[in-house]
C-alpha cells in the first residue's frame, strides 16, 4: 500500500463508526420533529372543536339570514355581518391586490436600486403593524374627513393590511421563477412589461393563488381595523357610504354580552366565520390547481408523475 | 498575444479555391460583423477585443476550454448581457450595417432579427407546444390564425420536431422530451423569421440521437439562415461549421475556415487543444 493510498484508508477512519448510535439519533430527531407538530397542532385542532361543538348548535336557516333580535333574547341572526364580511373581503381585495401585485412586480422585476430596496424594507416593517394602527389611520384619513362611519374607510383600512401580504408574496414567487424564461422572453424579441405580464405571471400563478389567499384569510379575521372604521350595525347593506357590521365585530360584541344565548350566537358566528374562510380558500385553490394545467408547479408535478410512471 | 487571422475570410483577400467549400468566398456578404468586443463583468474582462466577422449563409463555430468567454461573446451579440448586472459591453456589434449597441436603435426590434438557443432547452413551461412556438409571434402582435398555423408547420418541420408533435400541439412543452424540447426552442426561435441564429451549446444535454437530429436541422437551416454556435464538442464543430473561432482566457486566438483550423492551425494554443492537449 503506497503513501496515498494509506491518507485514503485514515480519511474513510475518521467517519463515524457506530451504526446503531447513529440510526437511534435519527429516530430521536424523527420523534422530536414529530412531537413538535402535535404539540403545534393540539391547540389549532382544540379550537376547532371547540368552535364546531358550541358554534353548531347555534345555526340555523334563521341564524343565517335574519338581522340580530333584541340585546339577550336570543333570538335573530347574524345575516347582516356576513353579508358585510363578504362585502369588505370583496372590496378590501378589489383595492389591495392589483397595488399588491404591482408592488410585487415592481419589487421582483425592477427592483434593483435604492427606491426598491426602501421600499421592501418599509413593506417588510408594514406587513408586521399592528392592524389597530391601520385602523385608527383609516379612521384620521376618512372617517374624520367624511365625518361618519362607512364600508369605504373599512375597505381601506383591510386593503392596507392586504397589499404588503400580497407584495412580498408576488415578488417571492416571480423571484422563484427561473431567469431563462425571461432570457427566452428577451432572445424572441419581447418588451419587457410583455414578458413579465405574459410569461414570468403566468408560471408564478401558484404562488400568487397562495398569498393572496394568506391576504384574504387575515383580513377576514381582522377585527381592530373594523371597530374604528365600519363600526358594526344591525341592518342590511344600505349605502358603502354607511356603516355596516361584519362577522368578527358582531363576534366580539356578542362575546361580550352577559347572556348566554348571545355567547352561543357568539360561536355560531365564529363557526361561520371559518367556515367562509375555508370555502374561499378551497373554492380558489381548486378553480386554480385543478383546472389548470396551467401553474408552473402544477405542471412540474404532472412532469414528475410522468417520469415516474 | 491576440492573433487575429481574419484575412483568409476577408473579402480583401485573394479568391482562394478550397474544393471543400460550396460557397464561393468573394461573394459572400458579411451578415454579421463583431468588432473589438469587450465584455466585463464587474471589471474583469471575460471577453478582450475580440473582433469576428460573420458571412450570410454559414455556420460558425465557437470552441475552446471551459470559461473561455464563449457564451459571453455570443450573448452580447444579441444584447442578452443588457440582462445582466455589471456587465458591461464596449465595442460594436453590427448586423446589417446597424449597430446594435448604437443608442438610437431599440434593441427590441433587432434582437428579432437574431433568434437564439440557450443551452438548456427553456420552452415557456405554461403554454402548449403550439403556444410556445408562436409565442415570438402572438406577444409581438401577430393575430392571424392561418399565418400562425403555417408558420408552427414550417417552424416545426425545420426543426425536425413536426413528425413527433403533429398530433399533440395542445400538449403542454414540458411533457416533451429533454431533447424534444430542445427542438422546441429552436422552432421557437425560427418562428420568429430570424436572420441570424445563436446557438448555445444546444447539443450539450442532449442524447447522440437527438445531437444528430439537431446537426442535420443546422446543416439544413444554414441555407437561410447565417448561424453561431458555441460548442464544447470539436467533432461536432468540424461536422457542421464552415468557420471556426477558438477561443482562450477572453481572447479570439484563431479563426478561420473550420477544415484548415482543425488540420493545420497557425497558432500552437489551437494546435494543442484540438489535438486534445487540454481543454
Amino acid at each position: 500500500m503506497n503513501s496515498i493510498q494509506q491518507r485514503r484508508q485514515e480519511y474513510r477512519s475518521l467517519f463515524k463508526q457506530n451504526v446503531a448510535g447513529r440510526l437511534l439519533v435519527d429516530k430521536a430527531v424523527r420523534i422530536i420533529v414529530f412531537s413538535c407538530v402535535i404539540v403545534a397542532i393540539i391547540p389549532l385542532g382544540s379550537i376547532l372543536i371547540e368552535v364546531f361543538k358550541n358554534g353548531i348548535t347555534a345555526i340555523s336557516f334563521e341564524f343565517l339570514t335574519a338581522t340580530p333580535g333584541s340585546i339577550g333574547s336570543g333570538e335573530g341572526g347574524i345575516g347582516p355581518a356576513i353579508q358585510g364580511t363578504l362585502i369588505i373581503i370583496g372590496l378590501s381585495s378589489f383595492i389591495g391586490i392589483p397595488i399588491g401585485v404591482m408592488s410585487g412586480i415592481f419589487l421582483s422585476e425592477y427592483g434593483d436600486n435604492k427606491l426598491a430596496r426602501f421600499v421592501r424594507f418599509f413593506n417588510d416593517v408594514f406587513m408586521e403593524f399592528p392592524s389597530i394602527i391601520l385602523g385608527i389611520f383609516a379612521f384620521l384619513m376618512i372617517v374624520l374627513v367624511i365625518g361618519h362611519f362607512s364600508i369605504w374607510a373599512g375597505a381601506f383600512a383591510l386593503s392596507l393590511i392586504m397589499f404588503p401580504i400580497v407584495a412580498r408574496t408576488t415578488e417571492e414567487s416571480l423571484k422563484m421563477v427561473p431567469m431563462t424564461y425571461r432570457e427566452a422572453g428577451t432572445a424572441l424579441g419581447l418588451k419587457k412589461w410583455v414578458i413579465t405580464f405574459r410569461i414570468v405571471l403566468s408560471a408564478a400563478k401558484s404562488g400568487m393563488v397562495t398569498g393572496v389567499l394568506l391576504s384574504v384569510s387575515r383580513i377576514g379575521g381582522e377585527t381592530a381595523p373594523l371597530i374604528m372604521t365600519i363600526l358594526g350595525s344591525s341592518q342590511f347593506f344600505s349605502s358603502f357610504d354607511a356603516p355596516m357590521d361584519a362577522l368578527p365585530l358582531r363576534i366580539w360584541r356578542l362575546s361580550l354580552l352577559p347572556y348566554d344565548s348571545a355567547q352561543l350566537q357568539g360561536w355560531g358566528a365564529a363557526l361561520v366565520l371559518i367556515i367562509i374562510i375555508l370555502g374561499i380558500n378551497l373554492a380558489v385553490k381548486y378553480h386554480y390547481m385543478n383546472k389548470g394545467t396551467n401553474g408552473f408547479f402544477e405542471r412540474l408535478i404532472k412532469q414528475r408523475r410522468n417520469v415516474a410512471k | 498575444m491576440t492573433t487575429l487571422i481574419t484575412t483568409p475570410i476577408g473579402r480583401e483577400s485573394a479568391p482562394i479555391t478550397y474544393p471543400e467549400n460550396h460557397f464561393p468566398i468573394d461573394t459572400c456578404k458579411y451578415k454579421m460583423i463583431a468588432e473589438n468586443v469587450t465584455v466585463s463583468y464587474g471589471g474583469i474582462d471575460a471577453v478582450k477585443n475580440v473582433t469576428m466577422k460573420f458571412k450570410e449563409n454559414t455556420v460558425t463555430a465557437l470552441i475552446g476550454p471551459s470559461g473561455c468567454g464563449k457564451t459571453t461573446f455570443l450573448r452580447c451579440l444579441n444584447r442578452m448581457h443588457d440582462m445582466t448586472k455589471n456587465a458591461k459591453v464596449k465595442g460594436k456589434v453590427m448586423i446589417d450595417n446597424i449597430d446594435l449597441y448604437s443608442k438610437e436603435i431599440d434593441p427590441i426590434y433587432h434582437r428579432r432579427k437574431v433568434g437564439m438557443v440557450f443551452q438548456k432547452p427553456n420552452p415557456f413551461p405554461t403554454m402548449s407546444v403550439y403556444d410556445n412556438v408562436t409565442a415570438g409571434l402572438r406577444l409581438n402582435g401577430v393575430r392571424d390564425k392561418k399565418i400562425l398555423d403555417e408558420i408552427v408547420e414550417d417552424s416545426l418541420k425545420m426543426a425536425y420536431l413536426w413528425d413527433e408533435v403533429k398530433n399533440d400541439l395542445k400538449k403542454s412543452a414540458i411533457e416533451l422530451s429533454g431533447g424534444q424540447q430542445q427542438r422546441l426552442c429552436i422552432a421557437r426561435a425560427l418562428a420568429i423569421q430570424p436572420e441570424v441564429l445563436l446557438m448555445d451549446e444546444p447539443a450539450s444535454a442532449l442524447d447522440p440521437i437527438a445531437t444528430q437530429k439537431i446537426e442535420e436541422t443546422i446543416t439544413e437551416l444554414k441555407r437561410d439562415y447565417t448561424i453561431i454556435i458555441v460548442t464544447h464538442n470539436m467533432q461536432q464543430a468540424i461536422r457542421v461549421s464552415d468557420f471556426t473561432g477558438f477561443m482562450y482566457l477572453g481572447d479570439l486566438i484563431e479563426f478561420r475556415e473550420t477544415k484548415k483550423l482543425f488540420t493545420d492551425p497557425k497558432n500552437e494554443l489551437t494546435a494543442k487543444y484540438v489535438q486534445g492537449h487540454f481543454g
